[in-house]
Parts: structure tokens; C-alpha cells; sequence
């Protein structure tokens, strides 16, 4: 896969900016959340792309990027889909709004369905413990969710989609 | 507030916390300024932005002043007539006013006769909801920068951190240590460059304290870090933040910004020759990075994985060069203490526990939201007088405090105060904070399930004891939960997690088995309930439930459809059986009923 040459540019110039400072090496967590915010996810290409530049291994860069949960290593779908499993959620049923979406939409957990629309995304506490549960759609915040109500909101946006 | 204070007849503040977003107070505001200029009120009314009030269930929420007049659950229609009736012929509108019993609170600002705010006393978040966070000149308003300025122009660093050391304050990121003995340690250390960190990873689900702290009032904290480092001698200041919180992110880029062109940040701050500035750094969604020494691990651009201490990261810290790290809400309390005075300051709290604590209350309570008490408040406080106890006439069960690290507390230990040693003594962890209620319809042994789920995920994997032992801990919850506990899984787990507790590398694995130890200790009869009787009494616990349809049944077929392995039989329109043998417990039909005719027991 070729990377998108105004992308890798817009990449570069951020690497730039970082180069110059003390420690410059330490900044590869800010270099991964530029290119994952340029490109959806961290391609492999991108990873090794970044080790050239900033002269560090692409094992190290595999490293910190398969252990922190942020960054995605697959591509994602349009709209990434995640109900919140913090405790406040989770006490008022958030585990049923989470089974009834993975059987509406058919994926589990890190996986996008079949028309690129969806991704269902692991989350941790997203702060919203006033509106407990709370499923989230993109950047938009969905509270006081049932599974019925979750279903419907995905319908919805579905067909807004397709 | 910053503003020439002539023409204006009204100020109304419109909480702009998530929840009360989510509410819609934008398309409140939009309302608000289309009846004001309508009324021809726009040059009279002026209108601020608050962060989060932490009254999120009945947000959205607008204050008028003067007056302190709240109103809350605002509709479109409360607008309009608050508005014409309040902003237009100065008659508070009663219907929408948020009114409990008593006007009572001692600190810093009244908020209006509301029991919530009541029994609180506001001191790290006296600014929340007070002032437009953006606005640097509104934070100069209330005393902003000031202690900086007493700092610089009058104080040593040495006597700043005496000053620290006696006020009393421990830090709030969890463990408690003293922030003054921290400061000292830091200070006493020789080196060319040292750095001052804010840890805001705050990871602990069911807690948004420090997110909240800085999105009201970021001001605060920055002021706070420098003060921090003026004592110990750096000239460099990072924020470490999660990445999940854009608007906090953007709130500090901006308030160092201001910060920096008003020129309390930079070379020589206020003319003096103390130099200092502040980097953000992002985490990137790991629990673990909430640990001191993880959390540098992860500036420096590695896998965010704790190492063992001694050296503590006052001497060696980031970079290897000595380290002052403390947590959100410590930093902000520090402007408040050097302003007001370790003396004043250490009057409020406990003997060991001075000050205040702010807690992020949720669950089963009527009144979520933020709150901050006086250490020594008791749980019973907070959860029904603050929280007004558990909706829907249920019945209180527990209180989990201080997250994955933390433990559940039953009813008897309602009148246990909040500091530091009582919590522990009780079984539980003061924490970042976290405080989240249940009532029977939560069971205790699924309860400690979830938070072993999420330790086990979240460590990092380096120390044996917590990576495997955290495993084997969720099997055999797993198990018990699914209806195939043996006795002997009741004596494995208290082995197993007393050894985790002692093994392990760092905080994370240390405290990981709390959650299963509390709840052992409190609610053993529930774990043997599960194990002997295959009974979950809050019904939870999907594999020991029975289903069954009573009268209320219409004979609709709804549920015969929905049923996956056709349990359930009956003709149209008359009551319908489940086949106890065949249903395989998918709650199928309990969703799909319309006429809540299926009962699970």
C-alpha cells in the first residue's frame, strides 16, 4: 500500500517540529497520534515510514503501538461505535446495550462490519457517569441508552449513511 | 465577571460540562439569545460559560446573578419564560428554580439554597462553574495568579515547601503521601535539570474528577505546577493527560497560552529570574500510565510499564533526572493553601487528612454528579443527604470507592468518615475518587468479575503475579458466576490475591484483588449463594436464572418468535409457558415482552 504523498508530508512537517527538541525520540507517541489522526489507523508502511525518520527501530514503534489501546493497527469503519463499560455504566446494564449491538450488527469487539459503516470499539470510562449508560457514535454521545434504543440509533444511521 | 461591570444588569452562567451539553445547553443558549434580543435585553444580560457544575442530573443548568438564582432541567420553554419573567420584569420564575431545604455552606461562594451544594465545601473546584475557563482576566478575577505572585515576590522556595509540609495535604492521585515531605525530597536532590509533572491520566472508570477539574478551571493547575516548580528548583513542567479528553486538552492549550503571553510563563515570570514553562504530553488509552513511574515511562516515548522503586523519581525520575509528579487535584490546591495558609487550611478535615476531597458520585443515586466534602464527611453524607440516596425505592446495597484499586462497602460502613486510613481500615482506597453506588439489583460477585476484567486487561504484562495471577482470579469468577463454582474456588482466591497484593511490581497488581477481597469480606454470602444454591439473588448473573410468564401474559406470541431454541410454547391469546429445560437463558423474551409478563428469578 502506497501512503498518500500530501498526508506523509503534512507527517513530515510534524516530525520536523519535534526533531529540534531535547529527547526528541520521546515524542514517537505524539508522532503516532498525528499519523493515526492523518491516516484513520497506523498502517504498517506508516510505522516504518516514521522509524526511518526519527531513527528509531520499527520494532520499538510496534511496540508502543500494540500496547497502548488508542492507536488501531486495522482501518475503521465510518462511524466507530463504542458503549461506554466504565463501573457507573456498567451497574445500570451497559453489558446488555453492548450484547444486543454485537448481535444487531453482527461484529464483535475490534471488528468493522462488512459495509465499512460500523465499528464496534472496546472503551473504557468516558466520563459521562451522569448520563450512565452511555454509547458512543463517533463523537456524539448517546445517554441513557436501552438495547432498543442503541438498536435504533444504529438503524438510523445507517440508512443516513448508505 | 472580567469585564467592566456597568451596563450590565444580569450575568447568567450556562453550564457547558458534557452532560449538560449533551442536554442541549447549546441550543439553549441559541434560545437565550434570541429572546434576549428580542426583549432588546442583549446589552444588559451578559452571558458566561462555565465548566461543569456537577449537578449533571438536573443540568442543563443556568444560574442568574446577582441573586444565585439556579434553574435546572431547562426546556425551551423555561427559557423564554425566564427570560420575559426574571431578565425582563425581575421576578425570579419559582417553577423552574432548583430549590431543596437549607441555605448552608461555608466556602468560598454560596451556590444558592441547594442541599446538593450543602454539606460541600469547594475548594480545589472552587472556580467550577464559577468562572469562563477560557478567560484568563476571569481567572485574575477570583484571586487568579496570585499566589504565584506571593510566591515569587515574598517567599523562598524553602518556605514554600514548610508551608506545604504544614498544611497537611497528601496527595489525591490515591496512596496519600505528604506533598510537602514530596516537595522536600524533590528540592533537597542536585541537579541541572529537574522536571515537575501533572498526571492527569485519570483512568479509573466511574471517575471524571481531574477531567472536570481542568475543563472548569485549568488556570488552577497550571498555577499550581508552577508554584511546584519554584520550589524544587525546575524549569520544566509537563501535563501528562489522556487522549480521550479533547476538551480538556484544548481548555490547557489555551490557558498556557494565555499564560504565556501574559507573561506568567516563560523566561523570568513576573520579572523575576525564575524561569518555567509547560509541555502537554498525551497518553494513549493505558491504565497502567496512571502509575508514577509507568507514566514517565511513557513521556519518554516507550510501552507505558512501571519498574521497581527505590530510586523514586524524586531522585531519579524522567530522563533519570529528579522528578516532582502529583496529581490533578493536588496541584489545585496548592494556590488555595499558599493564599489562604497552611494554618487555615489545616483546621478542615481529619487529624491525618486535611482539607477536601472531591469524589465523582454515580450509579444508583438520584443526584450524580461531582462533588467535593471535607475529609471526615461520612459515606452516609454523601450518598443520601448529597446524592439523595437510591432512586426508584430501592434499597441501598454498597458503595465502590476508589475504582479497580478500591472496595465495596455494605451498609454497616455507611458512617465511616472519608480520609485515608479509615477507608483502608473499612477495606476500601481513597483513590482518585471514584464513588459509585448500588443498590440489589447489583450483584457483588458479577461486580468483582468486572473489575478484575478490567485489571487483568490493563496489565501490563512485565510482573508474573499480576499478569498471570489476575487471570487465573478471573477464571475462577468466571466460573462462579456462570454456575460452576466449587467450594474450594472461595479459599484459591484468598490465597491467590493476598500473593498478588505482596508480589507484585507496582500499584496496579498490588491493589488488582482488592475488589474480590472487599467483596469476599463483606458479602461472602453471596459467593456461596452462587457456589451451593446456583442463585444470584440481584439476578444478574445470566446462567442462574429461571424465567417464567405470569398473568399478565396477552398471548401476543411476541416471545414465542423471539425465542431462539423455541421454549416457549402457547396458542394465540392464551398465557404462554417457558420450557425450563429447553431455554437456554438468552433474555430474548424479556426484552421482546410489551407487557412485562416475564419475570427472571
Amino acid at each position: 500500500m502506497n501512503l498518500d504523498a500530501t498526508k506523509l508530508s503534512e507527517l513530515d512537517a510534524f516530525m520536523a517540529e519535534t526533531a529540534h527538541k531535547t529527547n526528541s525520540h520521546s515524542y514517537v507517541i505524539a508522532v503516532l497520534h498525528k499519523a493515526q489522526q492523518l491516516f484513520g489507523y497506523l498502517p504498517r508502511e506508516a510505522m516504518d515510514y516514521i522509524a526511518h525518520a526519527m531513527n528509531i527501530p520499527t520494532a520499538h514503534i510496534w511496540g508502543v503501538a500494540t500496547f497502548y489501546h488508542f492507536f488501531n493497527l486495522k482501518p475503521v469503519g465510518k462511524h466507530p461505535v463504542s458503549v461506554c463499560m466504565g463501573t457507573a455504566c456498567y451497574v445500570k446494564g451497559a453489558k446488555l446495550v453492548l450484547d444486543a449491538i454485537k448481535e444487531e450488527l453482527r461484529i464483535t469487539i475490534g471488528e468493522t462490519t462488512e459495509d465499512g459503516i460500523f465499528t464496534l470499539q472496546e472503551t473504557r470510562c468516558i466520563g459521562a457517569c451522569g448520563l450512565a449508560p452511555v454509547m458512543m457514535v463517533g463523537d456524539k454521545i448517546y445517554g441513557d441508552i436501552t438495547p432498543k434504543k442503541a438498536v435504533k440509533v444504529l438503524a438510523q444511521i445507517r440508512k443516513e449513511t448508505v | 465577571m472580567a469585564e467592566n461591570t456597568t451596563g450590565y444588569r444580569y450575568y447568567l452562567t450556562l453550564c457547558d460540562g458534557p452532560t449538560c451539553m449533551q442536554k442541549a445547553s447549546r441550543t439553549m443558549r441559541e434560545t437565550l439569545e434570541r429572546e434576549l434580543a428580542r426583549l432588546h435585553l442583549s446589552d444588559k444580560v451578559r452571558i458566561l460559560v462555565s465548566g461543569c457544575l456537577g449537578m449533571c442530573q438536573k443540568g442543563p443548568i443556568l444560574i442568574v446573578n446577582p441573586g444565585y438564582a439556579m434553574y435546572g432541567r431547562l426546556t425551551e420553554e423555561a427559557v423564554v419564560r425566564i427570560v420575559e419573567e426574571h431578565l425582563f420584569n425581575n421576578r425570579p420564575v419559582l417553577d423552574f428554580i432548583i430549590d431543596e431545604d437549607h441555605l448552608f455552606n461555608k466556602f468560598y461562594r454560596v451556590f444558592g439554597d441547594v442541599n446538593f451544594f450543602g454539606k460541600q465545601m469547594r475548594i480545589a473546584l472552587r472556580n467550577c462553574g464559577v468562572i469562563d475557563p477560557e478567560s484568563i482576566d476571569d481567572y485574575l478575577c477570583v484571586r487568579g495568579y496570585e499566589a504565584l505572585a506571593k510566591v515569587l515576590s515574598v517567599m523562598t522556595p524553602w518556605e514554600v515547601i514548610a508551608e506545604m509540609k504544614k498544611s497537611g495535604l497528601r496527595g489525591r492521585g490515591g496512596a496519600g503521601f505528604a506533598t510537602g515531605v514530596k516537595w522536600e525530597l524533590t528540592a533537597r536532590e542536585k541537579s541541572d535539570v529537574k522536571y515537575v509533572i501533572c498526571n492527569a491520566d485519570e483512568g479509573d472508570p466511574g471517575a471524571f474528577m481531574d477531567r472536570s477539574a481542568i475543563e472548569g478551571d485549568p488556570h488552577t493547575v497550571i498555577e499550581g505546577i508552577i508554584i511546584g516548580g519554584y520550589a524544587v528548583g525546575a524549569r520544566n513542567g509537563i501535563i501528562y493527560i489522556r487522549a480521550e479528553y479533547p476538551l480538556a486538552i484544548k481548555r490547557l492549550e489555551r490557558a498556557i497560552a494565555a499564560a504565556r503571553a501574559a507573561g506568567l510563563l516563560g523566561q523570568n515570570i513576573l520579572g523575576t529570574a525564575f524561569s518555567f514553562d509547560i509541555e502537554i504530553r498525551l497518553g494513549a488509552g493505558a491504565f497502567v500510565c496512571g502509575e508514577e513511574t509507568a507514566l514517565m515511562h511513557s513521556i519518554e516515548g516507550h510501552r507505558g510499564m512501571p519498574r521497581p522503586r527505590p530510586p523514586y523519581p524524586s531522585a531519579s525520575g524522567l530522563f533519570g533526572k529528579p522528578t516532582l509528579i502529583n496529581n490533578v487535584e493536588t496541584w489545585a490546591n496548592v494556590p488555595v493553601i499558599i493564599l489562604d495558609g497552611a494554618d487555615w487550611f489545616a483546621t478542615l478535615g481529619t487529624k491525618t487528612s486535611k482539607g477536601t476531597k472531591v469524589f465523582a458520585l454515580a450509579g444508583r443515586v438520584n443526584n450524580t454528579g461531582l462533588i467535593e466534602v471535607p475529609m471526615g464527611t461520612t459515606i452516609r453524607q454523601i450518598v443520601f443527604d448529597i446524592g439523595g440516596g437510591v432512586p426508584d425505592g430501592r434499597r441501598f446495597k454498597a458503595v465502590q470507592i476508589g475504582g479497580p484499586s478500591g472496595g465495596c462497602l455494605p451498609e454497616q460502613y455507611l458512617d465511616t468518615q472519608i480520609d485515608y486510613e479509615s477507608l483502608t481500615q473499612a477495606g476500601a482506597f481513597m483513590g482518585s475518587g471514584g464513588m459509585i453506588v448500588m443498590d440489589e439489583t447489583s450483584c457483588m460477585v458479577n461486580i468483582a468479575r468486572y473489575f478484575l476484567e478490567f485489571t487483568q486487561d490493563e496489565s501490563c504484562g512485565k510482573c508474573t503475579p499480576c499478569r498471570e495471577g489476575t487471570k487465573r482470579m478471573l477464571e475462577i469468577l468466571t466460573r462462579i458466576t456462570e454456575g460452576s463454582g466449587t467450594a474450594e474456588d472461595i479459599v484459591r482466591l484468598e490465597r491467590l490475591g493476598a500473593l498478588i497484593k505482596r508480589a507484585s511490581l507496582c500499584g496496579l497488581g498490588q491493589s488488582a484483588p482488592n475488589a474480590v477481597l472487599s467483596t469476599l469480606r463483606h458479602f461472602r454470602e453471596e459467593y456461596e449463594e452462587h457456589i451451593q444454591h446456583k442463585r444470584c439473588r440481584a439476578g444478574v448473573c445470566q446462567a442462574m436464572l429461571s424465567y417464567a410468564i405470569t398473568d399478565a401474559c396477552t398471548g401476543c406470541g411476541a416471545c414465542r418468535k423471539a425465542c431462539p431454541v423455541n421454549a416457549i410454547s402457547g396458542t394465540q391469546k392464551t398465557l404462554h409457558v417457558i420450557d425450563q429445560k429447553a431455554c437456554i437463558k438468552c433474555n430474548n423474551c424479556f426484552v421482546t415482552c410489551k407487557f412485562e409478563a416475564i419475570t427472571k428469578s
